[in-house]
């Protein structure tokens, strides 16, 4: 039994399946030798002409490039560059329509050849053997060379091929009729293939290479024969003529009898197939370091007065070409892009020769007619005897008719290679290889749309499970929080009943008014109908007042009230014999407006506060009323809740007077800064407080005003300050025997009625104190402690303290009230006389 | 004696074929409905919720559970055929009267009129949105499924649905045209 490559060396051949033989009409282009065409006014060079991806553009409008010059570089996968094919400048840089049946715009370097067809510099390499295979394969890929016998495969990847290749094979079979360009180039360039075939041999070590080349082609035959004639590796085969020998699976099957597999490629089985334009392309990379610029073109059909080859640069208008050769179109003129088997009428003559264009065909209508209207299927099975890839043509068309894709994959569709031969027997006109086309690009674009389904779907599943999870994460965060919420309260009502135990009617209020704050901060609502109540007191105190200090009264309501506050104020200051410095506010009226309304909460307070009648402490309040943060408001309020707690026990202990130190923070826009402030507040209260102390003073009132303005940051630093301080006063004052303080902080805001029922908490506390002095006439006098908080606050305004503690005479309607301060306050004188007798 | 053995051997049989099939009932236990699965792989996954179900998979368990086929408008007649054939039922035309072939869309967000405020990068089942608060976001368009959820949220409309553009990679052939060359 002979082996294959003896049967190959005898000079067997296989038969394919199949096959048709249309006319070839190649011997009108084959007159004459290739020409060379004049250049063209411009050339539009796609920045893809292969399969695979874009190579990354190098060039920019108005660059001057030279002949050969790369314009893209290779990037990414299957990706090879493209040249400028003459010197000139590069005009525009845009989508141009592609040389594809449906001419889609696709990026393209518009060209301006300036005449001189200057060469860049080359590198040939007259001594390739010298190079390894990869600076071969990297010269291969830069010189931009793809298949050219039409499907644009780039070449260097099949240049580095898995398997051991043991036939290579040289395709200059052309079947397809009308196109002689393979041809053309055999004959001419015998010497320049067999030393194309050189370099390939070198890379492959196949065992033999083949030349298949059909039996219409004689010279070409020859001229290759005579050729390699020294060369026993290379073997020209004459291939018996019929269509489509020349497709790459048909070849290998007719020169070595096997079969590439299914979905597979030649290398599968040792095999490659190079077509001769690109071994030629090759060639002129390698031995003169030319990239891949120019091509064969056959320009042929009726419509053209001298059919031939032409040496056409990339990029040429296909008018152009046309044009040179004598072009007469008729009506309904059809320009075909390749043969009349495989080609595709191309929608517009303005397009550019690609890498892959091997004929331009302007037939006339008689010598290819209009396609006629399809009939019905007769059911002849023609199309399968014709069929080279043994499919089964007519049972793909109703398959592709009716969308059964499934059908059609089991059918094999994808072994189709479209070469026509069904449609050119067809009796019934039936356009078959269309339906396989679209069936083909339907059946992609559904496995494109699966895979990308597949992926919404990841992605879709993943954002589900990152919702989940986020989800999660803040119920256990709220579940914490609800949990430290629970705790606070819990230690807040033990040190409430801590206190009614250990100590009786003050603590029980004081632990009242504790909780009440709380549950205020907590629920972050204002209590309106306390302060409806208070209101009403208010204006009741505010008539008693008017009645009892005519000089201050007005009817106008806001200067009434500053008005008030400043004979207030002033009442005291007679009163008081310590230098108080009192600075009124007239410049703002709408701070004297808040002033007075604390100004008359405390009036009224004074008459009306039951429970203030033992309160020795007042809980330091701050509530920022907060409308962003209500968690820092929370944290404030827990920090006032401390202090007050603090200030209660030392009350209990000490059962001393009250000082309050008061804070007015009327910063609108920002709660938090009024926290700050507060805190800060508080802080000096304290500081206030220890020094009365060391004088023995009854009560002391410190209202610093503090509007930071412009740095939380600082002013939070600041309040930290002030804490630490704060605390080591309070140490301080629980060894010295000291008084109380309690450190209001205010913020009132017109905008927020919270706010303003915070304040008017505040100035429920203050008039609850201002009672107390107002009932012990005996207490210490009041010292007014300013403070300027410029060290704090970088924007301190200037002092718009108000102070007002004075005395407020009793309300008529609270008699039950009255007495009950009034024992309290008998108490307190009493003690003040002893703090004084012992002073 | 003869009755005896009878019993023994059938009931023994019985035994031994009852501990197989209890066995096989455990080992080869089949998990979940595996027709979801098959739904689920037939649906366009773009979880748009034209269905009226919270994404594919809810409606593909609702399917399989005896919901209509026909509520898959970006599936199309196709989908809709599908399921009708893996269902067994007939195939309807779409509940909403929707086109038999949907126009594949997908998410342009005109990128000067965007105010970042990620409302429809929430919107997105597919986080196919990328952006952050207070700055310019965008559509990745190979991942934009076309569902239309992210239009809704956008409070400056500047989310447009864009058919997708035909390239030479999606392109088809119309069997329909004339082949004439523009000779011009």
């Amino acid at each position: 039994m002979e082996s294959i490559l003896e049967q190959i060396e005898r000079g067997k051949l296989w038969n394919i399946p199949g096959g048709v033989h249309p006319a070839s009409n190649k011997a009108s282009s084959t007159q004459h030798p290739i020409k060379r065409l004049p250049l063209p006014e411009s050339l539009t060079i796609p920045i893809k002409q292969h399969i695979g991806d874009n190579g990354k553009l190098l060039v920019n409008v108005g660059d001057y490039v030279l002949k050969g010059q790369p314009l893209t570089e290779a990037a990414g996968h299957w990706s090879v560059p493209v040249h400028a094919p003459t010197s000139g400048t590069i005009s525009e840089i845009a989508m141009k329509p592609s040389t594809h049946p449906s001419a889609l715009p696709e990026p393209s370097v518009v060209l301006t050849p300036d005449g001189e067809d200057t060469w860049c510099e080359l590198a040939p390499w007259p001594d390739f053997y010298a190079k390894s295979n990869q600076e071969i394969v990297d010269r291969i890929q830069n010189a931009g060379i793809s298949g050219m016998g039409g499907a644009g495969f780039p070449a260097y990847i099949k240049a580095q091929p898995k398997n051991e290749i043991e036939f290579l094979i040289i395709n200059g079979v052309e079947c397809e009729p009308y196109i002689s360009a393979d041809d053309m180039l055999m004959r001419e360039h015998a010497n320049e293939l067999i030393k194309g075939i050189e370099v390939l041999r070198k890379l492959y070590q196949p065992t033999k290479i083949l030349i298949g080349i059909e039996d219409d082609k004689p010279e070409a035959i020859e001229a290759l024969t005579k050729a390699c004639e020294n060369d026993h590796y290379t073997q020209v085969c004459a291939v018996p003529t019929k269509y489509p020998s020349g497709g790459e699976k048909q070849l290998i099957q007719i020169l070595t009898s096997k079969h590439v597999p299914q979905g597979g490629i030649p290398s599968d089985i040792g095999m490659v197939v190079h077509n001769v334009g690109t071994i030629y392309a090759i060639y002129q990379a390698i031995y003169h370091g030319k990239p891949l610029i120019e091509r064969v073109v056959t320009v042929t059909g009726d419509t053209i007065a001298s059919p031939c080859n032409v040496w056409s640069l990339l990029g040429t208008p296909i008018k152009f070409l046309l044009e040179q050769t004598g072009f007469q179109p008729q009506q309904w003129q059809r320009v075909i892009m390749g043969g009349p088997m495989m080609g595709f009428t191309l929608p517009s003559v303005r397009l550019p020769i690609i890498k892959t264009s091997n004929c331009v065909l302007a037939p006339s209508s008689q010598e290819m007619p209009m396609p006629g209207e399809e009939k019905a299927c007769i059911r002849c099975s023609a199309c399968a005897d014709a069929c080279p890839a043994s499919l089964l043509p007519q049972q793909l068309q109703w398959f592709a008719k009716s969308k059964e894709y499934n059908k059609l994959e089991e059918h094999n569709l994808f072994d189709c290679i479209e070469c026509g031969a069904c449609a050119y027997v067809c009796p019934s006109e039936i356009p078959l290889v269309q339906y396989y086309r679209v069936a083909k690009a339907e059946i992609r674009q559904e496995r494109e749309d699966k895979v990308k389904a597949e992926r919404a779907k990841e992605r879709f599943e993943a954002r589900n499970e990152r919702l989940k999870r986020e989800q999660e994460e803040r119920q256990n965060r709220h579940k914490r929080a609800a949990k430290r919420t629970t705790d606070e309260a819990k230690s807040k009502v033990a040190e409430a009943s801590k206190r009614v135990a250990s100590n009786d009617k003050s603590a029980a209020v004081a632990a009242a008014l504790a909780r009440a704050k709380a549950k205020r901060t907590e629920n972050g609502e204002p209590d309106n109908s306390e302060m409806a109540k208070l209101r009403a007191e208010r204006k009741a105190q505010a008539r008693a007042y008017k009645e009892e200090k005519p000089a201050s009264v007005t009817t106008d309501n806001k200067k009434d009230a500053v008005a008030a506050a400043i004979a207030r104020a002033k009442a005291k200051k007679a009163e008081q014999a310590e230098a108080s410095n009192v600075s009124d506010t007239a410049s703002d009226p709408r701070k004297a407006a808040v002033a007075a309304a604390i100004a008359r909460a405390k009036a009224k307070k004074a008459s009306s506060d039951l429970d203030s009648t033992t309160v020795s402490s007042e809980a330091a309040v701050s509530e920022p009323a907060s409308t962003e943060d209500p968690r820092k408001a929370a944290v404030a309020a827990a920090i006032a809740r401390a202090k007050a707690k603090k200030a209660a026990k030392k009350a209990d202990s000490q059962n001393a007077d009250t000082q309050a130190a008061e804070s007015e923070t009327p910063s609108e826009d920002d709660p938090r800064k009024a926290a700050v402030a507060a805190a800060i507040v508080r802080a000096k209260a304290k500081k206030a407080a220890k020094e009365a102390e060391s004088q023995n003073d009854g009560t002391l009132a410190a209202e610093p005003t503090a509007q930071s303005e412009d740095d939380p940051r600082k002013a939070a630093v600041a309040a930290a300050i002030a804490r630490a301080k704060a605390k080591k006063a309070a140490k301080e004052a629980d060894s010295q025997n000291a008084d109380t303080q309690a450190a209001e902080s205010e913020t009132p805001s017109e905008e927020d009625p919270r706010k303003a029922a915070v304040a008017a908490a505040i100035a429920r506390a203050k008039a609850k104190k201002a009672a107390k002095e107002a009932e012990s006439q005996s207490a210490a006098d009041v010292q007014h402690n300013e403070q300027n908080n410029s060290q704090i606050e970088d924007h301190a305004l200037p002092k718009d303290n108000i102070s007002q503690e004075q005395a407020v005479p009793l309300d008529a309607e609270a008699r039950k009230k009255a007495a009950i301060a009034a024992a309290i306050a008998k108490a307190k004188a009493k003690k003040a006389k002893q703090d004084k007798g012992s002073e | 004696m003869t009755l005896f053995y009878a019993l023994l051997a059938l009931g023994g049989l019985a035994l031994l074929f009852g501990a197989v099939l209890g066995f096989a009932a455990i080992r080869y236990k089949i998990e979940g409905n595996p027709i979801v699965d098959q739904i689920d792989e037939i649906l366009p996954q773009t979880q748009c919720g034209q269905c009226g179900y919270p994404g594919c998979r809810p409606y593909a368990e609702a399917i399989a559970n005896g919901d209509d086929v026909n509520k898959c408008p970006p599936g199309g007649e196709t989908t809709v055929q599908k399921l009708a054939d893996l269902m067994g039922v007939e195939a309807k035309p779409l509940a909403g009267g929707e086109e038999k072939e949907p126009i594949k869309t997908v998410a342009y967000i005109r990128e000067d009129e965007c105010i970042g405020c990620t409302k429809c990068i929430q919107a997105c089942p597919v986080d196919a949105i990328v952006g952050a608060t207070r700055q310019m976001h965008t559509v990745l368009i190979d991942e934009c499924t076309g569902c239309d959820l992210c239009v809704e949220p956008c409070p400056v409309d500047c989310i447009d649905m864009v058919p997708v553009k035909t390239t030479s990679k999606n392109w088809k052939w119309d069997l329909e045209t004339i082949p004439v060359t523009n000779i011009e």
